[in-house]
């Protein structure tokens, strides 16, 4: 399997990550090579393997239905590129 | 060319919990923007979920308010995509796994001779965090985002697309309302945003198998704007396909100024939304004892209580459907039945359905806001039936009780408005009656039926309306015949 | 300056020390070293301090703890309020939390003043912390070599004498192979252990907290005190508090040693190989005996790897997106020119490299094959393992494939970075507990690690064979010169 560059393009769009031309050839190059390295894992029969999404097989402790958190918005935003009135501001944004 | 519409729902109900699904914020409507949300909620950097049991156990009771599977294991997903009011880049939800699975709700569709009785299914429904608000008043250019509402417990509810008219889907929008604030799993506040539809719509030709290709209206937030949504886009779609265009698979919002739709720009990019487990949450295990538990505590519920309503006290099935439009109206309905010594369902149904219903309405009421009591208007029923009031005389009760002015009873006594039943009273009225109206008396000997309604009348006038209607007609009958 | 932590604990409490003295002492030869070194992203000398007057009171009104007073650096990837908490990246570089990760919790409960935020690679990307937004870290023992990563400004700090000891995260050996070419001893506990909360995510299901110190001993001590149950935290498990130091003197008699044929092939060779052999026979003389192992699946870990560690990670790091906090692009159009250019400026190319990879393999078409062949791998190299204990207490193997290697030398080749790693990455796939020590130098006079791997919860006893052999030899007590 190899990455073309409109793949590289195209994850880098999904990933919300500029890359400009030069770049997609160098990633293109470098995933590649991670790919290589990936793709030994297919050789593997895993047919019947349940998959393996945590490190213990354990189930979801739940919380109580409880309000525990105070504000602390000035706090939090205290560390925010862009606030006014208490909301956060972004580049205007079309639905 | 005759076509066909296909509908399905996607129902987003926020769970009446006290804090969110995955931390301890509150939920609680309308706080200053940004103060309800916490480090877990705003995302910042290693925070973790941990989920909510209260939103868990709604979800298992709309699960079993539906007769639907629950899955005894489930689990989170996160959906991953940018946008400003998703702290986290990604939404939690339940993709591969979800709580509830099946389950249908039977609806009733149209009224009086149109009526009929619909089974729609429900394909799933799953647990998910809310995103925040983006505000889009000026601010110099920018959106403001709110995250307050950033991790609201949602139950999404998803149907099969069984719907195929506005009016279906509204019915079952309305059906699944009611079940969803009867089980008190979502308080249904459509302004506030607790229940949001989106509709999935498409057009086929009568008779094509295949489904045509769909456009989805998203967060519509009254039935109204359901019905005008989906009518606008079934003629949408309709004209396109007539002048030779295909439809595009597309998300749309609902305009109610003008009452169109159109594609939403945001959405324009084909998503990819890369699911996965959520590592930071494991499997959730429902136990049988805690299903047992919920379902132990799940009040009676509509179709239930529909079917009941038919087989036990003979009502009919638009009555049995309309007072069991809401649990509080059904409680309401019950309670006047049992606070009566002889119990006559069909009695109390009129008086609710009627009078009681055209009060509230008027005045813009719930049934839990009325001025009059479950037991207060058993109260006056019990007047009627125990011949002391005439339907008339009862109206009048009714209005001075709605009007605050006591019980019945007393209202029946400050007002002098009891039926007379005394029969040697009611003879003394007859016999000046017909000394004063010895024409009509002689006419109605002589064959003139009509001349008999005259004498009736002439006699609840000289009684103020208050004597007893039967006895004066059979009275009267019997000393005209004498 | 070169005390372990139990030998400063007893100083505090003989009242030959004051915490005061010793911070000022750390904080002096930080000020000498780091210019040098690298290790330190953020110092504070007043905070640091006002935490030792804290302990000194604690101590002086008979309400200290064993290890009150001693101080300790972080790893610049747990949250600590009021502290820059850069994960060594542009995009949190002006990032000061505000609020406490319960790692952070859990040393200042024991009264342990906070030395300062060490570098490490960005978002604990990289095994040779080349990776950081604020520049390398260089290896103690040869300053023109790497101290490996991602942990590495806590290695080196430790290594360097800077810190007594500091906390780390591993997520496929950045605890242990940092530790193994900086000469000192780390721990990376069973998955569960330690609370992630507050402990920056790079891929979760991986993650995990650990001590690095001098020696085995000071490592359980440390562990004591991080490990511990936190509801925030739905991974976190919870036990019973142990004492990890419980078996520290536990003779060796009888100890079967697993050696898995797989990390000991033609692979291993040179000073490492005969320095780990040597090892082996010292513990063979302490009474423990060996038993080959196989672990048939461990040659496909680092694939399986780098699909699910970028794939969490993808994900977890989408949140850095210049809304909230952190670095946001100074000039940008719409939305997504803010998104784009933030997350292109504020990351580095590792960490790029890693999301793509992440967000590929989670992409429609593509996540069976890679997604899910890759959680099918972790389950039968995780059998692999419980299939191993079965015949043995614990596993022993080298830490890393080679002693510290020179600064630039793997960043042109991103996959030869990554083999750095071959003999870590399983444990963190398996959730096993792991920990590298010193058993040796090579002809350059440069450290050379040993792993011990043990079952789940086992760490006491992990512990206790690394004391053991501490106890008979002096790798682990060796300073760099110069410092």
């Amino acid at each position: 399997m190899s990455l073309s560059p409109q793949d590289v393009e195209r994850i880098a769009k999904l990933a919300r990550i500029r890359v400009n031309g030069d770049e997609v050839m160098a990633y293109q190059s470098q995933l590649n090579n991670i790919f290589g390295l990936i793709e030994a894992m297919q050789a593997v029969d895993t047919a019947g393997i349940a998959p393996m999404s945590h490190a213990q097989d354990l189930f979801q402790r739940l919380r109580p239905d409880v309000v525990t958190e105070p504000n602390r918005r000035d706090a939090f935003q205290a560390v925010a590129p862009q606030t006014e009135n208490g909301l956060y501001l972004v580049p205007k944004v079309i639905e | 060319m005759q076509w066909e519409t296909v509908i399905g729902l996607e129902v987003h109900t926020q769970l009446t919990t006290q804090s969110k699904i995955f931390s301890g914020a509150s939920i609680a409507f309308g706080a200053e923007p940004n103060t309800q949300a916490c480090q877990v909620d705003i995302a910042l950097p290693g925070v973790l979920p941990v989920l909510n049991k209260g939103a868990v156990e709604r979800g298992i009771r709309f699960g079993l308010a539906i007769g639907a599977k629950l899955n005894r294991i489930n689990s989170f997903d996160r959906k991953n995509y940018f946008y400003p009011d998703l702290p986290k880049g990604y939404q939690i939800s339940q993709f591969a796994l979800p709580i509830v699975e099946g389950g249908e709700l039977t609806v009733q569709v149209g009224s009086g001779s149109d009526l009929y009785e619909k089974t729609i299914h429900i394909t799933r429904a799953h647990l998910e965090e809310d995103a925040g608000k983006s505000l889009h008043e000026d601010f110099h250019g920018s959106t403001g985002i709110d995250l307050n509402r950033a991790g609201t417990p949602l139950l999404e509810i998803v149907s099969e697309p069984d719907m195929r008219s506005a009016k279906e889907a509204v019915a079952y929008a309305k059906a699944l309302h009611t079940l969803v604030t009867w089980i008190g799993t979502c308080d249904g506040n459509m302004q506030e945003g607790s229940f949001r539809v989106d509709a999935n719509v498409s057009v086929r030709p009568v008779g094509q198998k295949e489904f045509g290709t769909r456009r989805e209206i998203k967060n519509l937030n009254s039935f109204r704007f359901l019905e005008q949504a989906i009518n606008y886009e079934i003629r949408w779609q309709i004209e396109q396909i007539e002048d030779g265009h295909k439809i595009q698979q597309a998300t749309v919002l609902f305009d109610p100024d003008t009452g169109e739709t159109r594609a939403m720009r945001s959405k324009e990019d084909a998503h990819d939304y890369r699911y996965f487990p959520d590592p930071d949450l494991l499997p959730v295990q429902l136990d049988e004892d805690w299903i047992e538990q919920v379902r132990a505590s799940l009040p009676e519920l509509p179709q239930q209580k529909q079917a009941r309503y038919q087989s036990e006290w003979n009502l009919s099935a638009y009555d049995a459907a309309t007072l069991t439009g809401s649990r509080e109206l059904a409680d309401y309905f019950e309670a006047v039945v049992a606070g009566l010594a002889k119990p006559d369902a069909k009695l109390a149904a009129n008086w609710v359905m009627g009078d009681l219903s055209a009060t509230l309405n008027k005045e813009n009421l719930d049934v839990a806001a009325s001025r009059i009591s479950a037991a207060q208007l058993a109260g006056l029923l019990a007047r009627i039936q125990d011949g002391t009031l005439s339907g008339k005389l009862a109206k009048q009760v009714f209005e001075a009780m709605w009007a605050g002015e006591g019980n019945a009873d007393a209202i029946i006594e400050s007002k002098g408005l009891k039926q007379v039943s005394d029969s040697g009273e009611i003879e003394r009225i007859i016999d000046e009656v017909m000394a004063a109206n010895a024409k009509s008396v002689e006419e109605f000997r002589s064959g003139k039926e009509k001349a008999f309604n005259a004498l009736v009348g002439q006699v609840m006038k000289a009684s103020k309306g208050k004597a007893n209607p039967q006895q004066v007609n059979d009275l009267l009958r019997q000393k005209l015949n004498a | 300056m070169n005390k372990t932590i139990k030998q400063l604990s007893a100083l505090l409490s003989a009242g030959k020390a004051s915490s005061v003295e010793l911070c000022q002492d750390y904080l002096a030869h930080i000020q000498t070293q780091n210019a040098t070194l690298n290790a330190f992203i953020s110092v504070d000398n007043d905070k640091t301090l006002a935490e030792a007057r804290a302990a000194d009171a604690l101590r002086t009104s008979g309400q200290a703890g064993l290890l009150t007073g001693v101080p300790i650096a972080h790893k610049d990837i747990f949250c600590a309020e009021g502290w820059l908490t850069t994960c060594g990246s542009k995009i949190l570089s002006n990032f000061v939390s505000p609020y406490d990760a319960h790692v952070i919790e859990q040393f200042k409960a024991a009264g342990m003043p906070c030395l300062g935020k060490t570098n490490m690679d960005e978002f604990a990307m990289g095994s040779s912390n080349e990776t950081s937004f604020y520049g390398p870290v260089r290896n103690p023992w040869d300053t023109t070599r790497v101290p490996g990563g991602s942990s590495g400004g806590s290695a080196a700090c430790v290594a360097a004498r800077m810190a007594p000891a500091a906390t780390g995260t591993d997520t496929g050996g950045s605890i242990r192979q940092p530790a193994a070419l900086c000469g000192i001893t780390g721990l990376k506990p069973t998955y569960g252990i330690v609370s992630r909360y507050g402990m920056i995510a790079f891929a979760s299901s991986l993650d995990q907290g650990g001590p690095m110190a001098q020696t085995a001993e000071d490592c359980g001590l440390l562990l004591n005190v991080m490990a511990g149950f936190d509801t925030r935290d739905s991974t976190c498990l919870e036990r019973p508090k142990e004492d990890y130091t419980r078996s520290l003197n536990q003779p060796l008699a009888g100890l079967k040693i697993g050696l898995p044929r797989e990390f000991f092939g033609p692979g291993l060779v040179g000073d490492t190989a005969k320095a780990v052999e040597e090892a082996i026979s010292q513990l063979i003389k302490l009474g423990a005996e060996t038993v080959e192992v196989g672990l048939p699946n461990s040659g496909l870990s680092v694939a399986a790897y780098y699909v699910l560690a970028p794939a969490e990670a993808s994900s977890n790091l989408s949140r850095f997106d210049g809304v909230r906090y952190g670095y946001r692009t100074p000039e940008y159009g719409d939305l997504t020119d803010m998104y784009e250019k933030t997350r292109a400026e504020g990351f580095g190319s590792e960490v790029k490299r890693r999301i793509m990879i992440g967000a590929y393999v989670l992409s429609h078409g593509y996540y069976d094959a890679y997604y899910i062949q890759a959680q099918k791998l972790r389950r039968l190299i995780a059998n692999d393992f419980t299939t191993a204990f079965q015949q043995c207490d614990v596993i022993l193997s080298p830490t890393a494939p080679s002693t510290a290697f020179k600064l630039g030398e793997k960043t042109a080749d991103p996959v030869e970075m990554y083999l750095s790693d071959i003999y870590t990455i399983a444990v963190n796939l398996a959730g096993l507990p792991g920990m590298s020590l010193p058993c040796g130098f090579d002809a350059q006079g440069l450290p050379i690690g040993m792993q011990l791997i043990g079952n789940y919860f086992d760490e006491a006893r992990m512990l206790g064979v690394a004391h053991q052999y501490q106890l008979a030899t002096d790798w682990h007590a060796r300073a760099p010169q110069g410092i």
